[in-house]
């Protein structure tokens, strides 16, 4: 490949390149940055009714559109995030927000999980100290036992002395 | 003891088996999509609009007289020129009024749309920015909201209304709750009867 070929190549893409970033920054003009903070926050944890398994942020819908527009004005102008999420969650309830409210309703989500590791944790626990003292109350001295404790002994003793005979040759 | 703790345990996987099956039975054929009204015992939300037919006549939410229907539906909407006919149905031979919500159209587009399909509604609100559909949380098109005599909404229709589901759905709250509010609290008063008598 010619060097002006690959110099035309990256050329091209840096204009594909630079004309999306410019597309996705420029959509909403705010006064400062602390604002659009903000409002990427509210759309990131807000979700779109439409298509439900976005948020709002990554929703091409229509509908996440206009919310967006409406997240956008309502920042402009002074209201504060609690206020947002209120007005959306008048109009499409809690399944807007990906953060569920701690009500009956939603007790078993909460506190289900650490029910269920209480339960296990209580469970393994039960199990193990049973098990063990199962163990200790099973375990009675037996003559195999002893004859074996013999065996080892005495194996042990062969062994030492066999290896001290070796060390004496060498 | 030992042996009833064992046959317990036999059971157990059948038991949370037979448990797991109705679970995932009771949701065949339901719409997880399908969102709550947060509108449902509200009063329709205060608006002022313009009409479709006339752009120098406004409506507000105080010229919408239940019992009735709110349709929301859109040219660009393919479901709701599936649903069209039915409408014209339910207004003209059962008598119901049926106002509509056209949101994010042009003008001449739902003019044409009504002079070419025919128009069910009383009146059309012309929802040109879409800011009333969204405080209705409406999430789609076609939607229709069912309202008593005084302006409460008593059930949200998600997507097509087909003959079945009017008939079983929006007719009851349509013919009976708006009617009297005594017939409303009859299945309470029977069921009270009942406690009484046992």
């Amino acid at each position: 490949m010619s060097k002006t070929k690959i110099l035309m190549i990256t050329a091209v893409f840096s204009l594909l390149v630079s004309g999306y970033v410019f597309a996705s920054i420029d959509v909403y003009p705010f006064k400062n940055q602390q604002l659009e903070q903000r409002f990427n926050h509210l759309t990131e944890v807000l979700r779109c009714p439409k298509c439900q398994n976005n948020n709002l942020a990554d929703s091409n819908a229509e509908l996440a559109q206009a919310l967006k527009d409406i997240i956008f004005e309502k920042i402009q102008a002074g209201e504060s995030d609690a206020q947002i999420i209120a007005y959306l969650k008048q109009r499409y309830g809690d399944f807007i927000s990906y953060q569920p409210p701690f009500n009956y309703k939603t007790l078993v989500i909460w506190v289900g999980p650490f029910l269920l590791l209480i339960l296990g944790a209580m469970g393994i626990f039960k199990y193990a100290s049973n098990r063990q003292t199962v163990n200790a109350k099973s375990y009675v001295e037996t003559e195999t036992d002893t004859e074996q404790r013999e065996k080892l002994a005495q194996w042990a003793q062969d062994f030492e002395q066999d290896s001290n005979s070796s060390e004496d040759k060498s | 003891m030992a042996q009833s703790r064992r046959l317990l345990l036999y059971t157990l996987p059948l038991a949370l088996f037979i448990l797991m099956a109705a679970l995932l039975f009771s949701g065949i054929g339901k719409d997880p999509t399908l969102l709550k009204s947060q509108l449902v015992g509200k009063i329709v939300p205060e608006f002022q609009k313009k009409t479709l037919l006339n752009p120098n006549e406004m409506i507000t939410n105080k010229d919408i007289h239940g019992p009735a229907l709110i349709n929301v539906f859109g040219t660009w909407c393919p479901a709701c020129y599936h649903e069209h006919p039915l409408l014209i149905d339910i207004a003209q031979k059962e008598k119901v009024t049926i106002y509509g919500l056209n949101y994010n159209d042009k003008r001449e587009d739902t003019i044409a749309y009504l002079n070419k399909l025919g128009n069910p509604y009383s009146k059309v609100i012309f929802d040109e920015n879409g800011r009333l559909r969204i405080d209705l949380g409406v999430y789609g098109a076609p939607e229709t909201f069912v309202i008593d005599k005084d302006n409460n909404i008593l059930y949200r229709h998600v997507g097509v209304i087909t003959k079945s589901s009017w008939e079983s759905k929006i007719k009851p709250f349509l013919f009976s709750k708006n009617t009297s509010k005594s017939d409303n609290k009859s299945p309470l008063h029977k069921n009270a009867a009942e406690a009484i008598t046992k």
